[in-house]
Formats: C-alpha cells, structure tokens, sequence
C-alpha cells in the first residue's frame, strides 16, 4: 500500500484537521489509536468502482465535498420536544447534533445503573481506561477501509455504553444524530458492551433538519458476550442529498445473541457495511435490512457474517423497495470458518421494482469450510405480482391504490420486527406517506 | 329463480379473447338475469375460468371480438376496479396471499372504496369490525381471520369463506365464483353454499363456474351451460348437471350425434 499516491482528496481533509488531531490528550491509548489511524488514512485513498467491494457505488462525487468536521457546537433551536418526538419511550437519550455532544437535549438521568453511559474521553481511569484498552477500535479495524480509519482519527465526542451484566434493560436506549446544516461532515463513534447475560435494544437514528449536501462518516462497534442479548435498530433517514457512510462490528459470544435491523430512508449516497462475527458456540443473530429508496438515491448495503465456532446460528433477510432512477445494492457474504460444524445459515434478499429505471444490483455469497452444515441463500429482483394487483383491483381499488398497498405490504415485513412500538408506529406512517406518493 | 319482472343484467354475444395471442373464448353467448343463478361446466382447458376473468377484466386477456353488456352498459373496456365498484364479483379459485396486509385492513380498504364509489356510507374501524363480525357468522369464521395477513397461511377452505365474505361485504349484482368447490371439504362446502344461498336475492345473480355437480347439490342452478373449446355448447336445466355427473363429459358428444342422426 506505500506505493499508492497520497489520495488529493484526503490530503486536503487531513491539512485542515492537523490543528485539531495534534494536541496531546490525557489519555495515552485513544491518542495512540487516532496517531495510528490517521497515519493509515496517509496511505490509503478513497475507493473508486474499481476496487471489488465498491463497484456499484460510484463516490467520487464526494470529492467535491471536503467538508470540515464542526468544530463549534453548533447553534440550534431545536428544542425538547421536537427531539421527543424521535423516540416516546426511551431510558436514556443521547443527542448529537452534527457530530457535537449536546448534554441540554440529552437524557442520562435512569433508575438503572446497571446502564453505564459515557463520552470515549472520559475513558480515562481505572476501570474505564481497561475498557478503552480492551474494546475500542479491536472490532473495527481500518487498516483496508479507509471511512473507518478516517472516524478512528478523528473520534472524540463518542459514546461508550456499557450494560452491566444480567442486567435487563426494559426500555430502549436512544442514539439520535442530528444533522442541523448543510456542508457539514460528523463522525459518530459508538462502542456498545452488553455484558455476560444482559439484555438491551438500543435505537441508533440517524435524521436531517435541512435538505443539503453533508457528510456521516459513523462507525458503531458492539459486544454481546456470553447469553447476552442485544437489539440493534438502525434508522438512517439522512437529507436526500447526503452521503452516509457507516461501517458496523458486532461480536457475539457464546450463546449470546443480536437482532441487527437496518433501514435505509435518506442519503443521496448511502453505504451501510456490516460485520457480524459470531464468535462463541451457540450464537446466533438476525439481520434485517430495508432500503427504501426513490429519485437519484443510491443505497448500498454490504453485510459479511463469519460463523467462526459451531453451532451457530444466522438468519438474514434483506428487502429493497427501488423507485425513479434509484439504486439498490445489495452484498451479503455468510463465511461458514472450518471449526463452525452445524451452522445453521440462512439468506434472503429480495427486492422490488416499481419503474423501468430502478435498478438493483444483488451479491449473496457463501462460502463454507466446514462439512456438516445447514446454509441456504438467495435472491429475487421484481416487480409488483400482477396477480396480486388483479386480486385487490377486482376488489374495487384503484390500481395506483393496489400498488401502493403491496408495496407497503412488501416492507412492512421488515418494519414488523421494529420491537419498539413507538418507532414502528413512526416508520409506518412514513412508509405509507411514501407509498402514497409513488 | 326464474323471475317474470327479471331483468337482464349480464348480456355476452359472440365473445371472443386471447391470452399471449392464443385464443381461448371462441364465441360465448349468454344472457342472465336478475335472480338467476347459472352454472358453466366443462372440462379443464374447456375456457370457463377464463370466461369468469374475462368477465372482471384481468388484464392478461384480450377481448378481440363481441360485447360484454352489463347492466345495459358496455364493460369490456373498463378497469377491474370500475367493473367492480359497478357490481361485478370474481371469487377466485385461488385467492391470493398477500403476506404484510392484514385481512381487516384489506377488507376495510376494499368496502369502503367500493361504498364510497357506490355513493354509500364509509365505515370507520370500530364500526366496520362489528360489521365485519356480523357477516362473519354467515361463514362461521373465527375473528382471528381479521389480524391475519390476507390469506396466508389459510387453509384452502378458509380461502374459499374469505372469498365470500367479501361477496357479502361487496354485495355485488353479479357474483362470478370459480371452482369455488374446489379444495373444500364436504363441512366446509356446506358452510360456503349456505353462505352463498344466503347472499343470493332476486335482485342479483351468480354464475357458479364449476368442474364437477356437487357444489350444485348444495347451490341450485336455473340453468346449467357446459363449455367446450371456448363456446357454450349446450344450456339446459340443472338436471343436465346430474347427467354429466352419471354419463362423463363425452356423454355431451355422443348424445349429439344421436341427435344429429335423428335430425
């Protein structure tokens, strides 16, 4: 990788970030970390459709968008309620708005202390400097990629969440990223830890106040040890002109499981890549994905999950819902490692068509190196089922009406396991504003 | 039955219609009125369950010749939805699921597009569900067929009692139900008749499109027609059912020829 020139795009954001990454922090391991991943970023270059991974997803459109990282906090009038309206039920509230901690907008105050909820900087002492040394930055590797590398660099305002274990926490918690401005770019970090048997959902929300051009970059990395359990619901409901980029990392140990749900609502350009290992025997996760996308917009969902011990188990359904001149992208690839006898796998990505110039590129990959196995994958492109149609037409709806049912009928499979109400009741509404425009 | 102060609802003359340039309706007469319930039998392949989809304007197939009149009107150029919401039922011999729609939802949507085209009353949610109920004792369904996604997972007889009970809801002038016998248990066809004879009145009709006689013990023809290769080839009285039932479709053939050597 020395040999690759230095990325003209890169070199531009680093210039203007050296102020801001190189004074010396109090707490030697971060500082390491970042020193590290902004070397890396001096090596690498932003993909182009060139490389395998990124052949569907042309960026290079964010070269014309060197977005600085806010560096104030921003000014807002966003009040309480209108972040209330986000989420009803929630035992802990974080506000961040482009990228920027806002403790007046946020919710620590919980009954539970079982919930340990802190910013990465204050990572610094006892227990907690052990908990930066042991976890941060060990799942979410940036060597090859350079989005992760470019958050690591830069991560300082992230939020480390630690539930303690046996712990049940009843009510989710609540990650809500505001993005207030054009031209912006943040960098969201999370480190999620559910402890030995504990169990959490948390709701990791992504929303837009303006319609213009800006930049996430969010990097989530989650721990499920031993019979924990975590529910992780992703809503990316960006500006129709943003970029999203965000890369993903769950381990889950042994008997332990994670419900990941991902939807993709917003962004011009959106990219989700996901990393599940499942790492002790008797894991299991369910990954579901929806993309509901129409006009220019470009959604891009890749997933890799590396059954690495036996016993293991994963399923997996990945639904896209393409308008306009959209485009969906779908790549999940299920690595069943040598020692992971009796894997239980199975993959489904189907996507749905609603005008001649949507279009959908699907990957679902297996590869297996163990004998003993139970793995099954696929997926289908189409359009609404004509059948249907007639069906509901010779019901006496009209055929944009009968459209419109099915098309919410065809995400609301996904939206049916969103386990917090108050966000499925939203997510519902919203789709079906969506499918009455279409 | 068979009205004096009838009037015609349904006129077909001479018509003719393809799928993917294939034609399968050669030719089919048939007029019924107000009150009468008709039956078409025939073989597989013989073009009657295209003749039902035809009629409620699925839009595989093609009319290339003749006239379809409805209630005076001509329908053959209108939206499924249009024939519907002006009266024309299909009961589908395989209703679709539609997994992610509950069935009162769907059920909700389809009554109260139709009333509100009908000019009627709409109902909101708690007053259609205590409606629905009510129509739901006619099929002796379970409510838990409300929450369900439409049809799925049903059996095939709680596919054929939920075809009804949109007929009941609908309330259409005229009912087309295609193999609606089939798939169903001797209880089960019972309970779909006695719905269906319920429903029945002198200011409707039904055309019962079916293979074999037994739905017709249950639901009584005025008139059994039987198709052939896209036509109708022979209308007489529901005996005629009872006939095929004993001697085989042939028999239609072969009681021909005799008439034809007779002639």
């Amino acid at each position: 990788m020395n040999t690759v020139a230095r990325d003209d795009y890169l070199e531009r954001l680093i210039e203007s970030w050296k102020k801001e990454i190189s004074p010396a922090r109090s707490i030697p391991y971060l500082d390491q970390l970042r020193a590290n991943a902004l070397g890396r970023v001096e090596l690498l270059r932003l993909p182009t459709i060139r490389d395998e991974e990124w052949r569907f997803t042309d960026i290079s459109s964010l070269r014309n968008t060197p977005f600085p990282r806010a560096s104030a906090v921003a000014s807002t009038d966003l009040d309480d309620q209108r972040v209330d309206a986000f989420l009803d039920e929630t035992a802990c509230k974080l506000v961040f708005i482009d990228g920027q901690y806002m403790p007046g907008l946020s919710n620590l105050a919980t009954d539970d202390d079982s919930i340990t909820v802190c910013s990465l900087s204050e990572l610094t002492t006892g227990a907690r400097a052990h908990i930066a040394e042991q976890y941060l930055g060990q799942l979410a590797s940036f060597q090859e990629n350079v989005f992760v590398a470019l958050n690591t660099a830069l991560m300082h305002e992230g939020v480390c969440i630690v539930v303690s274990a046996d712990a049940a926490v009843k009510v989710p918690l609540h990650i809500l990223y505001i993005s207030s401005s054009k031209d912006v770019a943040a960098y969201p970090r999370c480190l999620l830890i559910a402890e030995m048997g504990a169990r959490v959902t948390l709701v990791e929300e992504y929303v837009a106040l303006h319609e213009g051009v800006s930049l996430t970059n969010a990097v989530m990395e989650v721990y499920v040890m031993d019979s924990a359990s975590v529910n992780h619901v992703r809503v990316q409901h960006e500006s129709q002109q943003a970029f999203h980029i965000a890369n993903s990392f769950a381990q889950v140990a042994k008997a332990a499981h994670y419900d990941s749900l991902n939807l993709a609502l917003g962004a011009r350009i959106s990219r989700f890549d996901e990393r599940i290992t499942l790492a002790g025997e008797n894991a299991e996760c369910e990954v579901d994905g929806l993309a509901l996308i129409a006009d220019r917009q470009l959604a891009d969902t890749h997933t890799f999950i590396d059954h690495a011990l036996p016993y293991g188990k994963s399923r997996q359904l990945h639904k896209c819902i393409v308008d306009g001149n959209a485009h969906g992208v779908f790549s999940g690839k299920i690595m069943v490692r040598p020692h992971a006898q009796l894997t239980d796998a199975r993959q489904l990505n189907r996507s749905l068509l609603l005008s001649d110039k949507a279009r959908m590129d699907t990957k679902p990959q297996l590869e297996i190196f163990a004998d003993d196995v139970k793995c099954a994958h696929g997926a289908t492109v189409g359009q609404l089922d004509k059948e249907s149609l007639f069906y509901l037409q010779s019901r006496g709806l009209a055929e944009v009406a009968a459209r419109n049912l099915l098309t919410y009928a065809f995400g609301g499979e996904i939206i049916d396991r969103v386990v917090v109400p108050s966000l499925k009741r939203r997510l519902e509404e919203y789709i079906l504003a969506r499918t009455r425009i279409g | 039955m068979i009205d004096a102060n009838s009037k015609t609802l349904l006129e077909v003359h001479d018509l003719h219609a393809t799928v993917g340039g294939i034609e399968i309706l050669k030719g089919v007469n048939l007029t019924v009125r107000t009150g009468e319930i008709h039956a078409i039998m025939g073989l597989n392949g013989s073009g009657k369950s295209t003749f039902s989809k035809v009629l409620a304007g699925h839009p595989s197939y093609e009319i290339t010749r003749g006239t379809v009149l409805f209630d005076g009107q001509d329908i053959s150029a209108l939206a499924p939805e249009e024939r519907a919401q002006a009266g024309v039922f299909l009961a589908f011999q395989y209703p679709v699921e539609i997994p992610g729609v509950a069935n009162n939802q769907f059920l909700r949507l389809a009554y109260n597009t139709v009333q509100g085209k009908r000019g009627k009353e709409e109902l909101d949610p708690l007053e259609f569900d205590d409606f629905v109920r009510e129509k739901m004792k006619l099929l002796k369904m379970s409510p838990d067929f409300l929450d369900r996604s439409v049809n799925e997972g049903f059996s095939g007889g709680e596919k054929k009692r939920n075809e009804i009970l949109q007929m009941a809801l609908l309330e259409p002038r005229l009912a087309l139900l295609d193999e609606t016998d089939s798939g169903l248990d001797i209880d089960a066809l019972r309970i779909v008749a006695n719905g269906v004879n319920q429903l029945a009145n002198k200011d409707n009709a039904l055309i019962l499109v079916t293979h074999y006689q037994r739905l017709l013990d249950y639901i009584v023809p005025d008139y059994v027609h039987v198709m052939e290769a896209g036509r109708i080839i022979r209308t007489s009285g529901k005996e005629l059912a009872q006939e095929l039932e004993t001697h085989g479709y042939d028999w239609i053939h072969a009681s021909d020829r005799v008439a034809g050597a007779q002639s």
